[in-house]
């Protein structure tokens, strides 16, 4: 039997302005045809306007223990947030 | 249903106070409603029993095919042969959809392409009994479709993230094969007395084969206990199977089609309908291989992916020569 091909992940732009978000994903030999495939598999339904593929192997991740360290921080500086300052109704619109 | 008597490798439910501190913490995500991804920690029985039943699933949109794809070339108009060739390949599509949410769990394609095609992977009992007439291709998207939206409605809310979101984009796509089904019905009804009786023959085929698809009862099961705490199943069988009956009975009196149940009544104190058990013993005769078509269905599926072998070696071929020519032109650059 031939070997496997390799794993695509699959990112559609549903309509033009949206960022490419990513649907799932499918094996193909090359990334033609891994960009044919996905037409077949994730837009029957006019669900795209572009595809991006990538080789599953090619994307690196976050490790799932790494979520801590990496987004706990964020916590403390609720001063990011807008509602964080108390400005007064008579200033108006800010 | 589409994956029936997943078994989970418990014997028993266990209390949150006797997991480890690492189960215990999987378990109240669970119970909190997070989902679970691909990467993280679980516990090994809740991974196999998710690569047992999305597998089965996949096995069967994948066989799901076959019997309606025997009509492609039969179809009584143009118009009806373009809609079961996209409901077909809708099919198709969800099972790739199924098949990338077992991946992640660290099974790969091949193996479970092995596993169907040795005959050793199960997929549902309902894809092993023959289509016969065009009334067929009617009642399977009704009652089949229809019992599958049943099953996986609620598996949208699965604890597995992979898993959930490809049962949401197939709900999405459910709706349309069933209602397909069910327009050729109502257009068949409607025609010579020949045409409607062919119909009644149908459901009286499909009915009870339908009904098997939820399995047999579980309220009893450790397995369903256990997926259920887990949140890979939501719902019993039975309750499932009661549902689809109440849905789809007020179903066939509009097509004026007759239930073949002898014990069919409404009950109004339960708001339901209380019905007859289909034929158990069928039910674990087709599991075990021995339905009127799986011989033949598991025949065409290998048939198929060797038929099919020849062109993926070509376009793996291909890919390995277009890689090399570009690995030239790039050297042949610098």
């Amino acid at each position: 039997m031939s070997s496997e091909w390799p794993l695509w992940e699959v990112f559609i732009r549903g309509q033009h302005g949206l960022n490419h978000r990513h649907v799932g994903s499918l094996h193909a030999p090359d990334a033609e045809m891994a960009i044919n495939n996905a037409r077949d598999v994730y837009t029957r339904r006019n669900e795209g306007v572009s595809i991006w593929v990538v080789k599953s192997a090619d994307i690196t991740a976050s490790a799932p223990s790494d979520k801590g360290p990496l987004f706990d921080p964020s916590n403390s500086k609720v001063y990011r947030h807008p509602t964080f300052f108390d400005i007064p109704d008579e200033v108006g619109h800010m | 249903m589409y994956a029936q008597m997943v078994k989970t490798d418990s014997t028993r439910l266990r209390s949150l106070d006797e997991m480890d501190p690492v189960e215990r913490a999987f378990q109240e995500r669970v119970d909190a409603g997070q989902k679970i991804e691909p990467k993280e920690w679980m516990p090994e029985g809740y991974r196999k029993t998710l690569v047992r039943q999305i597998s089965q699933h996949a096995h069967s949109e994948i066989v799901g095919q076959l019997p309606e794809g025997n009509w492609i070339t039969r179809a009584p108009t143009l118009e009806r042969k373009a809609i079961l060739l996209a409901k077909v390949q809708d099919e198709a599509g969800h099972g790739l959809y199924l098949y990338c949410a077992a991946e992640t769990l660290g099974v790969s394609r091949d193996e479970l392409y092995e596993q169907l095609h040795s005959g050793k992977a199960k997929y549902s009992s309902i894809f092993n009994y023959p289509t016969l007439t065009w009334a067929d291709i009617g009642a399977i998207g009704w009652l089949v479709d229809g019992a599958a939206i049943m099953n996986q409605v609620p598996l949208q809310r699965c604890s597995y993230g992979p898993y959930s979101r490809a049962m949401i984009r197939i709900c999405k796509e459910e709706s349309f094969h069933q209602r397909q089904g069910y327009d050729i019905l109502m257009k068949m009804v409607k025609g010579t007395p020949a045409q409607k009786a062919m119909v009644q023959d149908a459901l009286n085929r499909w009915w009870w084969p339908s009904l098997m698809m939820f399995g047999p009862s579980d309220d009893a099961s450790v397995h369903s206990a256990q997926s259920m705490a887990w949140k890979i199943k939501q719902n019993s069988n039975d309750e499932l199977r009661q549902k689809f009956v109440d849905q789809t009975v007020p179903q066939a009196k509009y097509l004026g089609l007759t239930v073949p149940d002898p014990d069919l009544t409404w009950n109004e104190e339960k708001g339901g309908y209380d019905f007859g058990q289909p034929d158990w013993e069928e039910f674990f005769n087709v599991i075990a291989g021995n339905g009127p078509c799986n011989a033949e269905r598991l025949e065409a599926r290998r048939k198929a992916w060797n038929d099919g072998a020849w062109f993926r070696d070509g376009l793996t071929a291909h890919a390995e020569k277009m890689a090399e020519r570009r690995a030239a032109a790039k050297i042949a650059a610098e």
